[in-house]
């Protein structure tokens, strides 16, 4: 039933929703994603909001289907180098990076990654904990293989060492492994890169990387987490207490001329969501929320902010802290603000601050915009030269846009835009 | 061939197995008749845990499967389709739901759900022993769409759809398209009259040769299913019918009228942001002193959710009032501006610099409209900055106001069986991952009939639809659940309950001969347009009529063990 060829890049939940959607429609899709499992950010959340719907629960089948449908060809582990031709009749030159693992014949038992000797800040917990120089990416990884991370592994860099070679039943370890560089005609591309995380060391003020008991909205979202790196127990990192009192801190970054002007859309939610997780956690803990406006617009977002009120002890006070010090006794931040309704400056003392860092676009989309031949924004959005008009369009012909590398954005408006570009390549794919 | 059950059990990261001793469970389930494995699982929806049960079933011999985990709403196909990867028929399976049903509503109480997820478990483990295999049922899709309601998304369905060329039939019940939007002076962030924007699609809609525009057109029935509806429309007081194979609803939303409220009604200058931009469109004279309050009817107790886009809305003609005169005086009485994401964050500060004043008002001390006669001509409101009440004189005071779900909802809810939420929206499959489709097959959803949505999204939502849309017109044929009801014609006495009971008229009479050649008229069912409700077969009086997957038998093993 294939007809005819899109490439989407990406593999986030847009990514996997406009190739599931394409290739339902009888479309052939290759989904790049430069990391070694699809999944993208959402992988990384415990629950979304305002269902408290499990993030992996509704994500997994997803995942799933995009790795078994027989129209979608997976490159994990992947980029883009170089995209040539036009609308209808592209063709993209794509590196297959080397895992030094065989595809085919890694069962995914994890028994290297036991032995491997070498370990390694996890950049999908947010920094926390460690992970081995051989690892998979999370504990639901599609494809479930491993791989070695060519930084980090001492054979690779001529050390002395073999271990996960001479463990693997499989024979699955390969070092000699080289990168693969593939050649496909497809007649329309989707970029679906998403977005990174603000680094907030920068934002001194708020003491991230000095105040061991503030964190990252998303080191937080990790540390709830069952499959996250304390199994989902929430503790202080000073101490591994329980804690019992936590403050956020909204539009840390965003918002901010010094940093980024435009507001992230999700943080006014994903605050109030970890606040009633954190209270189910520790049915005691109290939250409080420092906000600018609390952005609740979608639907069912203002319940769901009363329901943090009425059944789950969330404060929240119109504030913008100036400061965040510590208390050298019991290692707790204090936060510095000025109440505007009470017209009073306080500090007031929490167990744990977690800060609602701004998103930015993806740092790959630089080079990625590069290769496409289409327009960043200021801020390395995918900028839309049509406007409102076509929602989805780029500066190129026949490449489109969906989901927060366009503009930030909640997981429904991505998967709405996500399949409103799939409809856009049809359009392209019938009249080529 | 003796059955060999497989059970799976999930932990379902904390979400079961933080409440329920999952390792418990496994142990117990292993002492089950006809179980030959068991296992419990961090996620048995991950590859690792489907890979498991696609393995187990190969090496024990597995021909039944159980999983015990979520909801068969979002997971049941994909465990089905794993059985049949492994070459098990994927009606041999059966869905058991720790969570939803045991774990989240016994959070207190571990060890009662522990017990509670034993009996499910053995309820599941005597259904699935007695289940058949079944063979899925195909039926060819007419590679037609209906489309509800003209407006920017039905608009925007209706021209992808036919660019890729299905055809669309476009329902429009007022005498032009274009919807609120037409209603509508400018659109933000540009400022542009919406003209520039609606025109062009809607002259192209009129002219596509895949579009037929049915204008004043009500609809008044749908029968059918996926890939075969038949609907009915009435239009200049004749009735006509249409054969589509799927249908987007975009049938958009209305302004709230806030009677009573701020001097509504009584004022004559103080109105809506809508009936101001079709009052003064762009001749500003007078207007120079301006007070607009917003969340006018919206985030309060008898209507709590916000109108996402009024904030900026009211933005849009500040904006426009101020370039027209900028010594006018514009005060914008505000709780939270919601100015979400990139473009409208930069609007907002283009407003604050043009010199527009924001003032945050409490909810608990709403700002008060006053005047004399017909005209108001100041507001006083509580400024929580300051602390104290300010007076304000004013020519003219706009509400903004929220859209409010549309007039026939609930007629159309009744029609096509789809549903409406509590706001009085329509209800989508899925608020995360599902946001444009409808629970019924082949039903699809877009723009301000969903929740108030800006013109982008709109445009968007139509699109989005359009592609649910176009998949199974693509597909050409479309699967259905072999789990439908069955009549037995020598049981059947032709009493006609179940014909009436029926919600998708999927019965019918029909002749049948019996074992003596005798002829007499029997309800038989319509296996493609049953959605294995099991109305029929609960309320049949000479149990002639069985719900294949839920049998007596079946029901009545599982409700023998407990």
């Amino acid at each position: 039933m294939t007809r005819k060829a899109a490439l989407v890049i990406g593999g986030g939940i847009a990514g996997i929703q406009a190739s599931i959607d394409l290739a339902n429609m009888g479309i052939q899709v290759y989904l790049v994603e430069k990391n070694p499992s699809i999944g993208g950010r959402m992988a990384q959340l415990d629950k979304t909001f305002p269902t408290n719907d499990c993030a992996m629960c509704i994500l997994a089948p997803k995942m799933i289907e995009c790795a078994n449908h027989e129209n979608i060809r997976l490159l994990t582990y992947s980029e883009l180098d170089e995209l040539t031709g036009h609308a209808g009749k592209f063709k993209a030159k794509i590196t297959k990076k080397a895992r030094f693992i065989e595809e085919d014949k890694c069962v995914g038992c994890g028994e290297c990654a036991e032995k491997c000797p070498t370990k390694v800040n996890d950049e999908f917990n947010a920094g926390l904990g460690k992970r081995k120089a051989i690892y998979k990416f999370f504990p639901q990884a599609v494809p479930s293989t491993y791989v070695i991370d060519p930084d980090y592994c001492r054979t690779l860099n001529g050390k002395k060492c073999g271990v996960c070679e001479k463990i693997c039943k499989a024979n699955a370890v390969n070092y000699e492994q080289k990168d693969e560089v593939l050649t496909i005609e497809i007649g329309a591309v989707i970029l679906a890169s998403g977005f990174d995380l603000y680094n907030v060391a920068p934002l001194t003020e708020y003491g991230w990387g000095k105040i061991k008991n503030v964190l990252t909205a998303m080191q937080f979202e990790r540390m709830i987490c069952a499959s996250g790196p304390t199994g989902g127990h929430l503790k202080r990192p000073s101490d591994d207490k329980e804690p019992e009192r936590l403050a956020f801190i909204q539009c840390v970054g965003s918002r901010d001329i010094r940093h980024k002007r435009y507001c992230s859309a999700v943080c006014c939610m994903h605050a109030t969501k970890e606040a009633i997780l954190a209270h189910e956690h520790c049915p005691g803990l109290s939250s409080t929320i420092f906000y600018m406006d609390m952005r609740a617009v979608g639907k069912g977002f203002q319940e769901y902010v009363q329901r943090a009120k009425d059944q789950y002890a969330v404060e929240y006070i119109r504030a913008r802290p100036g400061r965040v010090t510590e208390n050298d006794e019991n290692q707790n931040p204090v936060i510095h603000y000025e109440d505007t309704i009470n017209r009073e400056f306080r500090a007031e003392e929490f167990d744990m601050v977690i800060l609602s860092q701004a998103l930015v676009p993806a740092e790959s989309n630089l080079s990625i915009a590069e290769k496409l031949g289409i327009g960043l924004d200021e801020f390395g959005f995918v900028s839309n030269p049509e406007g409102m008009t076509n929602p989805f369009g780029t500066s190129r012909e026949g490449v489109f846009g969906c989901g927060f590398c366009q503009s930030p954005m909640d997981v429904p408006d991505s998967v709405v835009r996500a399949s409103a570009a799939a409809s856009k390549v049809a359009e392209v794919l019938a009249s080529a | 061939m003796s059955v060999r059950i497989g059970v799976f059990i999930c932990h379902c990261g904390t979400n079961i197995g933080g409440i329920v001793n999952v390792p418990e469970v496994v142990e117990y389930a292993q002492t089950l008749p006809n179980v030959a494995f068991t296992e419990g699982n961090l996620y048995t929806c991950s590859e690792d845990g489907l890979s498991s049960i696609r393995n187990n079933i190969k090496e024990y011999d597995l021909n039944r499967v159980v999983v015990a985990s979520c909801t068969p709403r979002t997971h049941e196909i994909l465990f089905r389709q794993n059985c049949e990867l492994a070459g098990l028929n994927k009606y041999l399976f059966e869905f058991v739901n720790l969570r939803e049903h045991c774990s989240w509503v016994h959070m207190e109480a571990h060890d009662d759900a522990t017990l509670k997820a034993k009996d499910l478990v053995r309820m599941g483990v005597a259904k699935v022993s007695l289940l058949t295999p079944q063979e899925d049922l195909s039926t060819d899709v007419i590679r037609a769409c209906l489309v509800i309601g003209g407006g920017i998304s039905g608009l925007s369905a209706s021209l992808t759809l036919a660019s890729q060329g299905y055809h669309v039939a476009l329902i429009e019940k007022k005498d032009r398209l274009g919807g609120l939007l037409k209603d509508i002076n400018r659109v933000f962030p540009s400022n542009e009259p919406s003209s520039h924007l609606l025109d062009p699609l809607i002259s192209s809609s009129s002219k596509h040769q895949n579009i037929d525009v049915y204008l004043e057109a009500e609809l008044i029935d749908v029968k059918g299913f996926i890939g075969n509806f038949t609907v009915t429309l009435r239009q200049n007081s004749k009735t006509k019918e249409l054969k589509v194979g799927t249908i987007i609803v975009s049938t958009g939303a209305q302004e709230l009228q806030p009677v009573g409220s701020f001097g509504y009604n009584r004022f004559d200058n103080v109105m809506t942001q809508l009936e101001f931009e079709q009052r003064f469109k762009s001749d500003f004279d007078g207007l120079n002193r301006v007070v607009m309050i917003n969340c006018v009817g919206a985030r309060i107790e008898e209507r709590k959710y916000c109108g996402r886009f009024c904030c900026i809305t009211g933005m849009k003609n500040a904006i426009l009032l101020k370039e027209a005169n900028p010594e006018a005086e514009i005060s914008i009485l505000q709780r939270d501006i919601m100015a979400c994401g990139k473009i409208f964050e930069d609007y907002y500060r283009t407003a604050l610099e043009m010199g527009i004043r924001f003032i945050r008002y409490n909810v608990d001390r709403p700002p008060d409209v006053t005047g004399s006669d017909n005209v108001a001509d100041k507001v006083r409101v509580y400024h929580e900055l300051m602390g104290k009440d300010i007076e304000i004189d004013v020519d003219a005071v706009l509400l903004t106001t929220p859209l409010v779900p549309g007039e026939d909802n609930q007629k159309l809810s009744r029609i096509m069986r789809i549903p409406v939420g509590n706001e009085g929206y329509f209800l989508e499959a899925h608020q995360k991952l599902r946001p444009v489709e409808f629970p019924s097959d082949g039903i699809f959803l877009a723009g301000c009939a969903r929740y108030p949505t800006d013109i982008s999204e709109c445009i968007s939502q139509g699109y989005a639809a359009a592609a649910k849309a176009a998949i199974p017109m693509a597909q050409g044929q479309v699967i259905t659940d072999a789990f439908t009801c069955e009549v037995d014609p020598s049981r059947c006495s032709a009493c006609g309950r179940c014909v009436e009971i029926c919600p998708f008229g999927a019965i019918d009479w029909a002749d049948w001969k019996d074992l003596k050649g005798k002829t007499r008229s029997v309800a038989m069912v319509n296996p493609t347009e049953c959605k294995g409700c099991g109305l029929c077969s609960s309320s049949c009086l000479s149990s002639a009529i069985k719900l294949k997957g839920f049998t007596d038998e079946e029901i009545l093993a599982m409700v023998n063990t407990v």
